[in-house]
């Protein structure tokens, strides 16, 4: 017994150590944003190439980066927002791209690589995925019976402290972002968006604090089903978020109606961006994927399914109308002018901002 | 004798594997620094090129905490409301867990298998399904609603009530099954004495029961307050905005502002703060029934 359990142990050994010298192993460590794929994405991958997805999700870039940082995540391709990008590729955080087994780099939209390459120098380590905008997605039959005339295409919906007040029974939300609440704020009342000065900070919770009163929570991903059902009316979110809330409320048939605003003063523009960590344990299968996410059909199906812009200019052809002339999704070019980048912060800047958030959620 | 050495060292070996070692650990990134790097700290100990051994510890995390009062509030916030749960824990578990110890054997497994059936259920899920239940538009309002006791419905999420109810529910069996195990060893035998001698079963309880039941109460208490005052997840999920607890600073320390070495100190003066202090009473007391 003792003997055949051996005989056993040893040719297990062998063929571990025969696959690892021969070539990468037949998976690959996905870690993705949940619901930013399309259904059959990965299957269709899994099916051309066989290999073995692990699939995994987050919902914050913040959980993300602490796994990156941590070291030995185990993750082949991830995707983070490209502020974070910017800092994780100071720490040593990802692998540089092998330009040569991505075929499909032409399809890339040049535009974007360019504002991208913004956070990462001549894009070496980061494709760009999906972008959007954050701005505010709001309940459009209980805003007309509150408030006829509500600013619906402003910012005021947010931040004019008497505008909230007057829809505050309703339920309004903000992102738990504060680099993004800070920026947006701060193009509204003029600012520069990516200012890391103590005084705009001061600003930023001077302001805040008047609209608290009647602010219900702040959360990044519960205002999708909020918004659908009708729990709230007013949540700034991100667009493809606010999207499939709009989505969810249509397919629940309550009679709620879901309209997403890009502010005419200009809001955050992101990108997110698919990257190789340094420590990836498959990276071969890594690039094979990512030239894949690459394919103009694949990325518009993606498209299609979450409601983001791509930033695959090759994809559009392939884009539904439905999605592509939508001006929430794809905006037009003078509202394109409008949106400003969030920057990574300093960490100084980040403290300062981090504990005015804080004392502007919990009033300490 | 050989294997009494072994027997007590197996729980020390366990103490210094799973929480000596960690400890070490965290404390060790408490005294350095953070920087932009992976993992995001400076390390500590540093061999120069000729085997010299630099190391860099400092406090100013430490003193850190002390500077901003918000560390201080959210410790005291924490104690305040997981103070608060436990003493609902006690108040609801221990009728239960008197009634259980008071029926039959038979009865008695079926109601504790009913007390430790709920964790046969994701924790995260049981926390998702009181949102279901306390919304504006979930089963109480509907019905308070449909009723006509209220005009609109009561806010009961995103505030603490709804906090507390997440931790006095989430922990309750913590409190029912040590209380449980004291009351079933209780002689009933005991209490018969005392109605014979002409006692009243409430003074009976008080000066027989209660008394003889109060190291369950304590352990019962301890395993609800503990993990209470570290709690990140009710909060999150149940809590509102201004809920500001020692989990939710830690996790900003930790996640937002990137500081691994201020998120530790943070832990670490929790440690000191609310849990030392609690489990040497706890030694203290034990020693001395023990006497």
């Amino acid at each position: 017994m003792l003997r055949k359990l051996m005989t056993g142990c040893a040719a297990f050994i062998l063929i571990t150590a025969a696959g690892v010298a021969s070539a990468e192993e037949m998976v690959l460590n996905v870690y993705n944003w949940s619901d930013y794929i399309a259904e059959d994405t990965i299957a269709d991958f899994e099916e051309r190439t066989g290999i073995k997805v692990n699939y995994d999700v987050f919902d914050s870039n913040e959980v993300l980066e602490a796994k990156l940082l941590a070291g030995n995540s185990g993750y082949d391709v991830v995707v983070p927002a490209a502020s974070f990008l910017e800092r994780q590729i100071m720490a040593g955080g990802f692998a540089r791209l092998d330009r040569s087994r991505l075929g499909n780099w032409g399809n890339l939209d040049a535009t974007i690589l360019e504002r991208v390459a913004a956070h990462d120098p001549g894009n070496e380590h980061a494709v760009p995925y999906m972008w959007g905008t954050t701005g505010f997605g709001y309940n459009v039959g209980k805003v007309e019976a509150i408030m006829s005339d509500a600013p619906t295409g402003s910012w005021r919906m947010l931040f004019d402290p008497d505008v909230v007040a007057e829809l505050a029974d309703c339920g309004v939300t903000l992102l738990d972002a504060p680099t993004e609440v800070f920026a947006n704020l701060m193009g509204y009342l003029g600012r520069d968006p990516n200012s890391e000065s103590p005084e705009d900070v001061e600003l930023f919770e001077e302001h805040l604090s008047k609209i608290r009163p009647h602010i219900r929570y702040f959360h990044s991903s519960q205002n999708i089903n909020d918004l659908a059902n009708g729990e709230i009316c007013v949540a700034m979110g991100w667009s493809g978020d606010m999207l499939i809330a709009r989505d969810r409320a249509v397919e629940a048939g309550q009679g709620v109606e879901i309209a997403y605003t890009i502010p005419e003063e200009g809001a955050v523009i992101w990108f997110d961006n698919l990257a190789i960590p340094s420590d990836a344990p498959h990276p071969e299968n890594a690039h094979l994927f990512l030239d894949y996410m690459m394919e103009a059909e694949v990325a518009a199906a993606i498209s299609n399914y979450v409601f983001y812009a791509n930033a695959n200019g090759a994809s559009l052809p392939y884009v539904d109308d439905e999605v592509k002339s939508d001006p929430s999704i794809y905006p037009s070019d003078a509202v394109k002018e409008n949106l400003f980048a969030d920057l990574a912060d300093s960490p100084a800047f980040t403290r300062l901002l981090t504990r005015a958030w804080t004392r502007v959620k919990t009033g300490q | 004798m050989r294997w009494r050495t072994f027997a007590i060292a197996v729980p020390y070996l366990w103490l210094l594997l799973f929480f000596l070692a960690p400890f070490a650990i965290v404390l060790k990134i408490a005294l350095s620094e953070a920087m932009l790097a992976r993992p995001p700290y400076a390390p500590l100990f540093e061999w120069g090129p000729d085997g010299s051994l630099a190391v860099r510890a400092s406090l100013q995390n430490f003193l850190f905490l002390l500077r901003d009062d918000l560390y201080w509030k959210a410790y005291l916030n924490s104690a305040r409301i997981a103070l608060i749960s436990t003493a609902f824990c006690l108040i609801l578990g221990y009728p239960v867990a008197y009634g259980i110890a008071r029926s039959s054997p038979t009865a008695r497994t079926v109601l504790l298998m009913l007390v430790i059936l709920p964790f046969w259920t994701s924790f995260l899920l049981r926390v998702y399904a009181w949102i279901g239940i306390l919304k504006n538009n979930g089963p109480i309002n509907n019905m308070l609603l449909a009723i006509g006791i209220i005009d609109e419905p009561i806010t009961m999420m995103q505030t603490d009530f709804a906090v507390y109810v997440g931790i006095v529910y989430a922990y309750l069996p913590f409190m029912i099954l040590p209380l449980f195990a004291r009351l079933v060893r209780i002689d009933h035998t005991l209490l018969e004495a005392a109605a014979d001698l002409g006692c009243r079963p409430l003074r009976a309880f008080l000066t027989v029961t209660l008394p003889l039941s109060l190291p369950g109460i304590v352990a019962g208490s301890l395993l609800v307050f503990i993990p209470a005052v570290g709690e990140f997840v009710i909060p999150a999920l149940l809590g509102g905005p201004d809920t500001l607890m020692i989990g939710r600073v830690l996790w900003d320390e930790f996640f937002a502002n990137r500081d691994w070495p201020v998120a530790s100190a943070v832990a670490i003066a929790a440690l000191f703060l609310l849990v030392i202090p609690i489990t040497v009473f706890q030694r203290l007391r034990a020693d001395q029934e023990g006497a």
